[in-house]
């Protein structure tokens, strides 16, 4: 085991802030990443609604 | 050569077979994704040894080695799509560019990211023009150039040529990103790891950047299903079965 306390792991030998620092922000772009898709998806099948939606009435006007 | 062994590759090269492969498949690839993150996360801060010379300030490796690989990996996947596409023709290959693009820049800046941090602590600098470095940084700004020329043509068949012309001249630059710290004298080390003699490092330190790598490797397998799938929908909304899938009254 390589840390003997909570303190130690945080302190990382004097170089947490480099090594968290590293951790955390690809920890947050990968999350940010997942949640783009997320949010894509759904702006995807909404938009496609309304496109269809959108399509549809102009059939209708037209026939 | 039986009927069904014959159809499967050419079968799911069509956006239409595939998008429902590739809903299957995804959860499957997250999953791995995070059960090897998982464990390569506790290799390399539970099992993985303090370096002699560099302290606890080297675990940035477990990270930054494997992004920067994923980061050219996936640039040389979309430039064998873009060939692809360009040559064939086909549809589906011009999507899986688009949609691996926005994953190998996120791959590339965190290769970037960490590397600054690293080099601070070890180097004294956060940053330097050196071949290593600067090769690396040009490879954020093709992947950041290929989807900005993508989005700024309207006309789908001339962004995926236009992009895949800008990826496929692009690819001279991987090598160099690889070979620059041989022929460049350079602050960033050699490779730890080659094909040719076993790594230099201790074996926990190795497996720990191994099993991140897979990780990684599976996120960007997950993260590029997912994307393929809305740029499928995107793009064929005026088909059929896009319009079936939507429950749309066509």
């Amino acid at each position: 085991m390589n840390w003997q306390s909570w303190s130690q792991f945080v302190a990382m030998g004097g170089y947490g802030l480099y090594v968290w620092g590293s951790y955390a922000v690809t920890l947050v772009v990968m999350v940010a990443e997942v949640a783009a898709l997320v949010m894509r998806r759904r702006g995807v099948i909404d938009g496609l609604a309304k496109y269809y939606a959108a399509r549809g009435r102009n059939h209708e006007t037209k026939t | 050569m039986s009927k069904s062994e014959r159809f499967s590759w050419f079968y799911f090269s069509s956006p239409q077979t595939f998008y429902p492969l590739a809903g299957r498949l995804q959860p499957w690839f997250a999953a791995l994704a995070v059960l090897f993150c998982a464990v390569g996360l506790y290799i390399s801060f539970f099992v993985a040894p303090t370096d002699a010379q560099q302290g606890e300030s080297y675990r940035i490796i477990f990270i930054h080695v494997p992004a920067a690989w994923m980061s050219m990996f996936i640039y040389l996947v979309m430039g064998f799509w873009c060939g692809v596409g360009l040559v064939f023709n086909t549809r589906l290959s011009s999507m899986w560019a688009t949609a691996l693009a926005p994953t190998g820049a996120l791959f590339t800046f965190i290769a970037l990211w960490t590397g600054a941090l690293w080099g601070k602590p070890t180097w004294g600098t956060w940053w330097v023009w050196d071949a290593r470095l600067t090769s690396e940084l040009i490879l954020l700004f093709l992947y950041i150039g290929f989807m900005a020329l993508q989005a700024a043509i309207d006309d789908q068949r001339r962004a995926d040529k236009a992009g895949a012309v800008l990826a496929l001249v692009g690819v001279i630059n991987i090598p160099i990103i690889y070979f620059s710290v041989q022929w460049w004298s350079t602050l960033h080390q050699g490779s730890s790891v080659s094909m040719k003699s076993a790594p230099t490092m201790a074996m926990t330190m190795f497996a720990g950047m191994i099993v991140m790598a897979l990780g990684f490797w599976m996120y960007s397998i997950a993260a590029a299903l997912a994307r393929v799938r809305c740029v499928i929908l995107e793009r064929e909304r005026n088909t059929e079965w896009v319009m079936t899938e939507m429950g749309g009254r066509a």
